[in-house]
């Protein structure tokens, strides 16, 4: 699948390392945005194409954070609250998006629109409460500037 | 608001739209480049980084010079990466250069690779900036197009290419050779050193690992000399810095200051001071890694030999203000948190001294803890210190020695007055609990 | 030794080669620095941190660069401010370490309190218990009790198959690696790895289909904790119940020595066997097995055994008392004058059979029909021996300037601690590698030179002094594998010729560490041909007696069949007389491998029934027919099989039971096992001399359609010892 649909995407990740084992992540965002996730298949796809056995493919899924290994939603929210961002209001703002969406950190909305997150550092904590929103960013958040987002997302 | 009258970094505050090219082009940008490329040899571009005494910015302090010139003439390839994994807790510095500046961060990439020989960089951002990656991308492509970058460089025979890779969400990568392991397509753990990425650093080939903000500073050293460099900052910490200031203050944001000029408290001052009203009780310079420094010793001044004098680092200067309304068993535990679920689980003393550490501030938060409790806090701290394979299990002790040393009267405070269990840090531990952090990766 | 290492740890001086590791120089001087992660025959990676001491080094003046001594004039030394993990760090010259200050004894207690934190301390219930570093190191240099609260501990699950033979315990295990490592550098399957990571940190598979390696079974032995169990022994048995024999594998031609751990079974009423575990010897398997040879063992207890001898009446197969069995066939062969006698042999038994019944048939019966089998290893065997490597030769010493050439063998699937050998070889110590193959092979991975022909025709282009096999000469060392696959017994011979030519031509016969290596099919093929020598195969016979012969297709047709066996084999069912045989965990004997090391195996059971050694029957043979043969036991028949056979002059059943110390020391009160069966008390063997070499030179043929498309070697391929495994029986192919 993955070969089929993004082959010159492959070819160019591929062409940017001398190693095929070094386009193992690039790979693994491209499976990402095709699959939603990291699912089995594209763990095995990736490894067919990096000459690597899946289980180390799955290692490395399996250790950053931004791989899913899970189905998500259409969008995922990430509110960092770490210590600076909590410093300026960021564990109620938390609190306020798991009421606002109806779920906890980590879960997805029954309708499978949002995957909501509460995550570590996201390098903006000048402008807390942030959030990234299918990675973008945004910022000085309220709980009324949240609502109004939530309620775009899940038109 | 600086003190200096144009920024050297973050010029994005005082050119409109430096991050296009021809804008950049129109000041001064690639002039160092050309200037490199087209007069000057490798050698001479070392020796002149070597001249500015430019430290490294990522935290470290290592002379960047020095660092290029342990790279072995006569292997090859070798290879430039840079460090754009910014990711301590309180620093946003780099995402500002990468984002409104880039053309300066690959000007400055592109003079490390030619000072040492190389024909291929790679800048290694955190997963978390794909955003500002953009920006980074639009700007190698327009060098490209423009003959900035590629082959045969300005008819000289001289090749380079420079490309971005990105991380997927791992504090650890920040370790230089994590993030190696990380771009050749690994877990990021960190290697065995020695051997060094000087001589055994990408593909197991001499590497130059530099920070941002670093290689920000090269095209100036290169465009103006070593000694306009030294004009700004101290004899031993040269140059200027760029400040990430967050917290209790009114206007957090990045700084840019000389070295060694201004204090704690006129960092804060220009900051706008608190931004609640309250006395502001401490700040960790250096984000949560760094040993928290109380407001008595404000009057230090930021550089790495003062820092040092009062205990504490500049390191990436990540400067976190907090007001007394912050009760540092709170705080601390929000770090101990952020190690337990970065440790990347190589090392015992890491893996497991965050997870128990943790666990016994999750204990006080919610009103269980005794004092008994804090004394195995020490405890464990003292169980981790000066046994971790990296850094970063020793800075996850930080939180918990400095805390400990300027604060303990919030822990015995928290205990004896029962501050634990509020509904505020009930939700907050149920939702490390159950939420995201709680299965870390996954 | 002029790279000697001078150095005091505690103040003892101890001198080591360069490189030597801390850890490791503190060994010699019987100075066990604890350690998890860290395992001899590993990569260091400094990860358990149970191996901190106090490192210090010469301190040197910075002006005059000399090193600064005290009033006394001794060497001032510089101490590391920190702690720093003896496993990593080599050793200098001058150096200085402590292992027994507060501070190292401090941080042993803080990294096991650790350590134990996650782990669920199960020892009763735990297979591991009795022979578990944790456990021994824990009672060594562990905290008295553990501060953290129970209620914290991390459960996580217990019982995770990672594949058919391997289960995992996710609370038990401790993060070393040592497995994943293994798997990475030395098995080259890369199988297992780390998933998640900080205290979330597991070993997972996510291969097809999960953790499928040969050489599964070895994580198992090297995990310093109960996390990993094999699916043979999990749960049948605590270590200080069992009994360990000395025994050699012989179910490849590596040879590989193994204890076999035996213990009562209550129900059965018999002993059998309840693991087999390697036992050390450098020289050969280090402390490897491959999987095959580690869970085979359950035909030795097969209710399928052969438990008395049977013989035809009534056109059925009858229990019968060897009495009656022996006299039969005395009987017929006394009573018939002229009778065309043919003996097969088959390249599983033991030497001292081989070396018996051949006498027998030569002498006694008097007849030149001798024939080892399959036929087709005893087509090279002679001049594979010839060939060989020297009487010395030791894999270990392969590295650069050498170089290794596979021809037409499948080194992981023929012989798989041998692929594990010189695979290091190539990999770590840069041998150069040659293979030429019709088919690839696990080893073309780390070939540098690869070359290709047509099935049934490497003899030819052996014979067409190809490229790739030239500029030998330059080389220190070369050593030539070679296999059989798709050759018939000429041109197998004549590839063993051709390659022998390749040798002789680049000027590397006669040395240390060159010679032929062939991938015989079985664990005693040098052996039997060595002791048959000249055989003479008869297509029919007015009587046949095949010995371990299993299913041969080119078994003699005869009017009368012997067969002697340890399982109903379609030659069994449709013989006169059936003699049970003894399998190698029975009884004494040697076997002799492809690199033709000659080594004892010891008795671990008791026989089965009434099966009896086969040179034992036919010594009984040999009375009733009027020879005053007297063996007393194996040893008096090798003895007499030493005497005779040239190239196992010398040999002695003293001498092949010497044993050498073995570094790096595996095994009984060592950290890296806490167990007695890497132990080697049995013996390391010697090699047998080449002898003479035949001087005919066979030109190749055309290829056969039979040996065309006769299956290709495989592992798990003949399957009548295998399939009586539940854990490998499934993995047939």
């Amino acid at each position: 699948m993955l070969r089929k649909n993004r082959a010159a995407d492959i070819e160019k990740v591929l062409a940017k390392y001398p190693t095929k084992r070094s386009a193992v992540m690039p790979l693994l965002n491209l499976a990402q945005e095709e699959y939603g996730f990291c699912s089995p298949e594209a763990i095995r796809e990736v490894a067919a194409i990096c000459d690597l056995d899946p289980t180390e493919v799955k290692s490395v899924v399996g250790f950053y954070t931004m791989f899913y290994e899970e189905k998500v939603g259409t969008n995922v929210i990430d509110v960092c609250d770490d210590l600076p961002c909590a410093l300026r209001g960021a564990d109620g703002f938390v609190a306020h998006c798991e009421r606002k969406l109806g779920i906890k950190a980590g879960e997805t909305t029954p309708d499978g629109k949002i995957t909501f997150h509460s995550v570590m550092c996201v390098a903006a904590c000048n402008r807390a409460p942030v959030a990234q929103v299918n990675g973008a960013y945004h910022y000085d958040l309220t709980p009324e500037s949240f609502d109004q987002m939530v309620d775009e997302l899940q038109k | 608001m600086t003190g200096m009258e144009k920024h050297l970094l973050l010029r994005d505050l005082d050119v409109p739209n430096i991050r296009e090219l021809d804008v950049y082009m129109a000041n001064d940008g690639y002039a160092a480049w050309k200037k490199a490329v087209t007069s000057m040899k490798g050698e001479e571009v070392l020796a002149a980084v070597k001249d500015s005494g430019l430290r490294g910015r990522g935290g470290a302090g290592f002379p960047a010079g020095l660092k290029w010139s342990f790279i072995p003439k006569d292997v090859f390839p070798k290879y430039v990466v840079v460090n754009g994994d910014e990711s301590e807790p309180g620093t946003f510095k780099d995402h500002q250069l990468v984002r409104n500046n880039p053309h300066q961060v690959i000007e400055g990439t592109a003079l490390c690779a030619y000072a040492i020989g190389s024909n291929l960089a790679y800048i290694y951002l955190r997963g978390e900036f794909s955003e500002p990656g953009k920006e980074l991308e639009k700007a190698l492509a327009d060098a490209y197009a423009n003959g900035l970058l590629g082959s045969n460089l300005m008819g000289t025979g001289y090749s380079l290419d420079i490309r971005v890779h990105y991380g997927a969400g791992a504090y650890i990568c920040g370790e230089e050779s994590a993030l190696l392991e990380s771009l050749e397509g690994r877990i990021g753990q960190p290697r065995l050193k020695p051997p060094f990425p000087a001589t055994n650093g990408l593909y197991n080939k001499p590497t130059v690992i530099n920070n941002v903000e670093t290689l920000a500073n090269v095209p100036w050293i290169i465009l103006n000399g070593a000694a306009w460099y030294r004009q700004f900052g101290t004899e031993k910490s040269s140059g200027v810095k760029l400040f990430s200031v967050s917290g209790h203050v009114k206007n957090p944001g990045n700084y840019e200051l000389p070295l060694g000029k201004h204090s704690i408290q006129e960092l804060l001052d220009m900051a706008g001071g608190s931004s609640s009203g309250r006395p502001i009780k401490a700040v960790l310079p250096a984000g949560s890694s760094s040993p928290i420094i109380p407001a008595a010793n404000f009057g230090a001044k930021l550089d790495y030999e003062s820092m040092a004098g009062i205990g504490s680092v500049l390191g990436s200067c990540s400067f976190i203000f907090m007001d007394d309304s912050v009760d540092m068993v709170w705080a601390a535990r929000k770090m101990i948190r952020f190690f337990k679920h970065e440790s990347c689980g190589k090392c015992t003393p890491c893996r497991e001294g965050t997870y128990w550490a943790l666990k016994i501030y999750d204990k006080i938060l919610s009103g269980e803890g005794t004092l008994a409790d804090v004394d195995m806090i020490a405890e464990v701290n003292k169980q981790i210190i000066g046994k971790c394979f990296c850094p970063v299990g020793e800075f996850a002790t930080s939180s918990m020695t400095f805390t400990l040393k300027h604060f303990k009267q919030d822990y015995i405070d928290f205990i004896e007055k029962k501050k634990g269990g509020t509904p505020e840090y009930r939700a907050e531990l149920a939702r490390d609990t159950h939420g995201h952090h709680a299965q870390a990766a996954h | 030794m002029a790279d000697l290492i001078n150095l005091t740890i505690d103040g003892f001086p101890v001198g080591v080669p360069k490189g030597t590791l801390i850890v490791d120089a503190a060994k010699r001087i019987g100075n066990d620095i604890p350690v998890f992660c860290y395992h001899p025959k590993l990569k260091p990676v400094g990860m358990c941190r149970m191996c901190l001491v106090e490192i210090g080094t010469p301190k040197v003046d910075p002006a005059t660069k000399q090193i600064v001594k005290d009033d006394k004039g001794n060497v001032v030394i510089a101490w590391q401010p920190k702690l720093n993990t003896g496993c990593t760090t080599p050793v200098s010259e001058g150096m200085a370490v402590r292992t027994k200050t507060q501070v190292v004894t401090d941080a042993r207690e803080d990294m096991l309190e650790f350590l134990l934190t996650s782990h669920p301390l199960d020892c009763p219930v735990c297979d591991k218990g009795g022979e578990c570093p944790l456990q021994n190191l824990t009672l060594a240099h562990g905290p008295g009790v553990s501060r953290f609260d129970y209620a914290d501990k991390q459960h996580n699950d217990k019982h995770v198959p990672l594949g058919e033979l391997i289960f995992l315990d996710r609370e038990r295990c401790i993060q070393c690696s040592r497995c994943v490592r293994f798997q990475d550098e030395i098995a080259d399957d890369h199988v297992l790895q780390f998933h998640d990571r900080g205290r979330g940190m597991e070993i997972v598979t996510f291969s097809d289909p999960g953790f499928d390696s040969y050489f599964g079974g070895n994580t198992t032995d090297i995990c310093p904790v109960g996390a990993l169990t094999t699916a043979d022994f999990r749960f049948k048995a605590r270590p200080w119940e069992l009994k360990s024999t000395q025994s050699v594998c012989g179910h490849s031609a590596v040879g590989c020595n193994t204890s076999l751990n035996t213990r009562l079974n209550t129900s059965t009423g018999t002993a059998e066997i309840k693991r087999v575990m390697p036992r050390q010897n450098e020289q050969v398997n280090e402390i490897w097995l491959c999987d095959k040879g580690r869970f085979v063992h359950h035909y030795t207890r097969a209710a399928e055994r052969i438990t008395r001898p049977l013989i035809r009446k009534d056109g059925k197969l009858q229990e019968a008392t060897w009495e009656s069995a022996l006299q039969l066939i005395s009987d017929k062969l006394n009573t018939v004058p002229g009778l065309r006698v043919a003996g097969v042999i088959g390249d599983r038994v033991a030497n001292e059979d081989a070396w018996l019944i051949k006498r027998f048939l030569t002498e006694v019966v008097k007849s030149p029909y001798v024939a080892a089998s399959p036929a087709l290893p005893s087509a090279y065997a002679d001049i594979a021996r010839a060939n060989g490597l020297g009487i010395d030769a030791d894999f270990k010493q392969l590295g650069k300037g050498d170089v290794i050439v596979i021809v037409n063998g499948d080194l992981e699937e023929q012989a798989p601690v041998w692929f594990l050998r010189l695979r290091q070889a190539v990999v770590d110590r840069g041998a150069k590698l040659i293979v030429a193959h019709h088919r690839s092979t696990k080893m073309h991975r780390y070939a540098q030179v690869i070359a290709r022909y047509q099935p049934g025709l490497a003899a030819q282009w052996v014979a067409s002094k190809p490229a790739e096999l030239q500029g030998l000469k330059d080389a220190r060392n070369v050593v030539i594998v070679f296999g059989d696959d798709t050759l018939g017994p000429p041109n197998a011979r004549a590839l063993a010729d051709g390659l022998a030519a390749v040798l002789h031509e680049a000027g590397q016969f006669g040395k240390s560490n060159s010679g032929l290596l062939p991938l015989y099919p079985h664990g005693n093929t040098q052996g039997v041909c060595d002791v048959i020598g000249a055989g003479a195969h008869a297509p029919t016979a007015d009587v046949a007696w095949l010995v371990g012969v299993g299913d041969a297709a080119d078994a003699p047709k005869a009017g009368f069949t012997i067969v002697s066996e340890l399982l109903m084999t379609d030659l069994a069912k449709s013989a006169d007389v059936v003699l049970p045989a003894l399998s190698a965990a029975e009884r004494d004997g040697t076997l002799t491998s492809g690199d033709r090391r000659v080594q004892r195996f010891y008795r671990a059971l008791p026989p089965l029934g009434e099966a009896r050694p086969d040179w034992w029957a036919a010594q009984e043979i040999a009375k009733r027919m009027g020879a005053a043969w007297a063996y007393s036991d194996a040893a008096a028949v090798f003895a007499d099989l030493a005497a005779h056979v040239g190239s196992y002059a010398g040999l002695t059943y003293a001498g092949l039971a010497k044993v050498e110390a073995q570094w790096p020391p595996v095994g009984r009160d060592d950290l890296y096992y806490g167990g007695t069966v890497y132990d080697n008390s049995g013996g390391v063997g010697a090699r047998t001399s080449q002898g003479n070499g035949p001087s005919d030179s066979p030109a190749p043929a055309e290829p056969t359609m039979e040996a065309l498309t006769r299956p290709q070697p495989a592992l798990y391929r003949s399957g009548e010892l295998i399939r009586l495994s539940d854990v490998i029986g499934r993995r047939l192919v």
